[in-house]
């Protein structure tokens, strides 16, 4: 613990310090409770958990305002929840129903909420980091001051596309931060097997782009590397690429054995690096919170994830008739 | 009117635009101070600056991709794609992006972006700079695909491409951008989704695209001289595509000749013949729908080879002499 970011330096209120424990139990929550409704069959399809990952996503969305924008993965929710998507009309997505985020017509990797920023999580790896980069376009063309930041996973950084985003974003200097959450694989495919380089963010140095690599489990460390990211990017000093490790406690998706990885290691991660507990623990050595408040933070969480679950069941689904609308404007 | 080439015609249409809406800009591989590869940007950045004439690294896959999401969060960004060929690899953010944005989010999403795509054969750039490949985009849902023949069209279907909420993509034949035609000086639009009958008939409907509009009017004028009087009717746009106007024509003249330069085998003449196999029309025709399209094979180097490949006046002749039994 001792290499921990000091809360008492850190600039954040005792209520901001809590909101962030709490969205990171929502993460987890909410992903949790798609894996049970998974195995009752009430969700078809495929989806990919993030739970392990919640300090990524909750860190890197603390220094975005409501205008800033992200774009997210294939393993999305967590970006969404932290970005302020609605819990309940993503739980109706992931159901198909009408009262979802797209109608029924999206699901797990393809929630969008353009009204808070949210550009869209994606099924193609890599392809957020393009549009990201077109966002940050309009962004300085029109003046808005905002900034985009593209989540996107190591796997992701052998994609053509993130070369050629990291390139013209570095050469236009746009407003854009290209967040990777160095989860060690991408699908089965191990990173040292993948990558013959030390970090991801070596790769910045291509690009004439500033990088780091941070410890994505350590919530405070990641809010941090955002804002000095965000700070350049307001500042028109260009992109930032930001490395953050961390680990994917599940399988890559639904119909995953593992079998590319160790349980020791799994068990690791979970034990002695599990973001939520960290932090968690954090909170009570420096007295921002108590053990009561702790239980009472995840009774909150449950209520809000049982509204979601009823919402979401009790919600119709969508008319045969919408089948062929919304293809064009 | 003036005259002005089928190029200069699309400068203008944007330079116009442009002009009055301050969101709409361009980017592309050397449309800068070079002018583009067609030359078709000439001059532009001189009246409108690198910021909205943006010259762009060879990054297809960024740069559609970077459109996309400029276009999504407000802008009207023009993509140039410098030969069609080479969207090939900007096809994750048409297909996969733009086209279905709209749908996945529920409706919520516009992708107002426009890309020009000069495709097409006959400058002896070969296999890989020569492709029509036009018939790809028509197969996805949320694209729209515009093929003007002349600078008049160009220009109108230019204007209606930008100020049009979805992705359009813009096909540009480069046999087609130094023929002249007469061009209105003023601001107007061609709407998606209206054919235009080039020339009247009532023996044969043809149906062509691009430049084979200009070969079908050759021939026409020919085979006129021996009696036989061809309908020549230019789509303009293949999605939207306008049936009841071909509907009409082939109620009128009981023959059909479909001419494309892509390569015949699924091409979009095929889609043309079946809407019209499948119509009430159907009972008119005296005549099996006939399709005149590419030879299946690479746009061949050598220059008669070339020819070969794609169907010339000539072919257009014999195929219609063919359908009236001569
Ligand atoms: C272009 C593309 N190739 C392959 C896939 C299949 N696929 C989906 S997720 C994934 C792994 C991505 O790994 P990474 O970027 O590290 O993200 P992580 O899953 O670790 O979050 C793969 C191969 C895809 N969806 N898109």
């Amino acid at each position: 613990m001792s290499n921990l970011i000091k809360i008492k330096n850190s600039s954040f209120s005792p209520e901001k310090l809590k909101t962030m424990l709490y969205d990171m139990m929502v993460i987890r929550s909410f992903e949790e409770t798609l894996k049970k409704l998974y195995q009752q069959g009430k969700i078809h399809g495929t989806m990919h958990l993030c739970i392990g990952q919640e300090a990524t996503a909750v860190g890197a969305c603390v220094p975005l305002t409501k205008e800033d924008k992200i774009t997210s993965t294939h393993r999305g929710h967590g970006h969404s929840i932290a970005k302020g998507t609605d819990v309940k009309k993503m739980m109706a997505e992931l159901l198909g129903k009408e009262t979802g985020y797209c109608k029924g017509k999206g699901g797990s990797m393809h929630i969008a909420d353009l009204d808070i920023g949210n550009l869209g999580a994606n099924g193609i790896v890599a392809a957020g980091l393009p549009l990201g980069t077109g966002a940050a376009l309009t962004s300085k063309m029109k003046d808005l001051g905002y900034v985009v930041l593209c989540f996107f996973g190591d796997g992701a950084s052998n994609e053509g596309a993130f070369h050629e985003s990291l390139n013209l974003a570095s050469v236009w200097k746009l407003p854009v931060i290209f967040f990777c959450e160095n989860n060690l694989y991408g699908m089965s495919g191990w990173i040292k097997e993948m990558t013959n380089i030390e970090n991801i963010a070596d790769r910045g140095a291509a690009y004439g782009i500033q990088s780091e690599t941070i410890n994505g489990n350590e919530i405070l460390k990641v809010v941090e590397a955002t804002e000095r990211a965000v700070e350049r990017a307001r500042n028109g000093e260009g992109p930032s690429l930001i490395e953050a490790h961390t680990y994917r406690w599940e399988g890559h998706s639904r119909s995953d054995a593992r079998k590319y990885r160790t349980r020791d290691e799994e068990k690791e991660w979970k034990k002695q690096r599990d973001p939520i507990a960290l932090f968690k623990e954090q909170l009570i050595e420096e007295n921002i919170i108590t053990e009561e408040e702790f239980i009472e933070l995840g009774n909150r969480v449950q209520a809000e994830m049982d509204e979601a679950v009823e919402f979401a069941e009790s919600s119709k689904a969508p008319d045969l008739e919408t089948l062929t609308t919304d293809i064009y404007a | 009117m003036r005259d002005m080439t089928y190029l200069e015609a699309i400068r203008e249409s944007m330079s116009q635009v442009m002009r009055k809406d301050e969101d709409v800009f361009i980017m592309g591989e050397d449309i800068g101070i070079y002018g583009g590869a067609f030359g078709l940007t000439n001059g532009m950045i001189e009246e409108f600056g690198p910021e909205r004439v943006r010259n762009t690294p060879i990054s297809e896959a960024a740069i559609s991709g970077c459109a996309v999401g400029a276009a999504m969060t407000g802008m009207r960004p023009i993509l140039e794609i410098q030969f069609s060929d080479f969207v090939m690899i900007a096809m994750d953010n048409i297909v996969n992006q733009a086209a279905k944005m709209r749908y996945m989010f529920g409706g919520k999403a516009k992708v107002p972006v426009v890309v020009r795509l000069p495709g097409g054969s006959g400058a002896g750039f070969a296999a890989q700079h020569s492709q029509s490949l036009e018939a790809w985009m028509t197969h996805v849902p949320g694209l729209k695909v515009v093929q003007p023949s002349n600078a008049y069209d160009a220009k109108g279907l230019m204007k209606a491409a930008i100020k049009d909420d979805n992705p359009v993509l813009f096909y540009e034949h480069k046999l087609l951008y130094n023929i002249k035609g007469e061009v209105p000086e003023e601001d107007y639009e061609i709407p998606l989704g209206v054919a235009d009958i080039k020339k009247e008939g009532t023996d044969i409907t043809i149906i062509a695209t691009a430049i084979m509009v200009n070969r079908a009017l050759e021939a026409a004028a020919e085979l006129e001289k021996e009696g036989i009087s061809v309908e020549v009717i230019d789509p303009r746009t293949l999605v939207p595509l306008d049936t009841e106007t071909i509907f009409q024509s082939v109620k009128k003249t009981s023959r059909v000749l479909v001419v494309y330069e892509a390569v015949k085998r699924g091409g979009y003449g095929a889609e043309i013949a079946s809407m019209i196999a499948e119509s009430e029309v159907f009972d008119y025709l005296d005549a099996p729908i006939k399709r005149l399209g590419g030879v299946p094979t690479p746009i061949p180097y050598n220059p008669e080879l070339e020819k070969a490949a794609v169907p010339q006046v000539n072919d257009i002749i014999q195929e219609c002499r063919k359908l009236m039994n001569k």
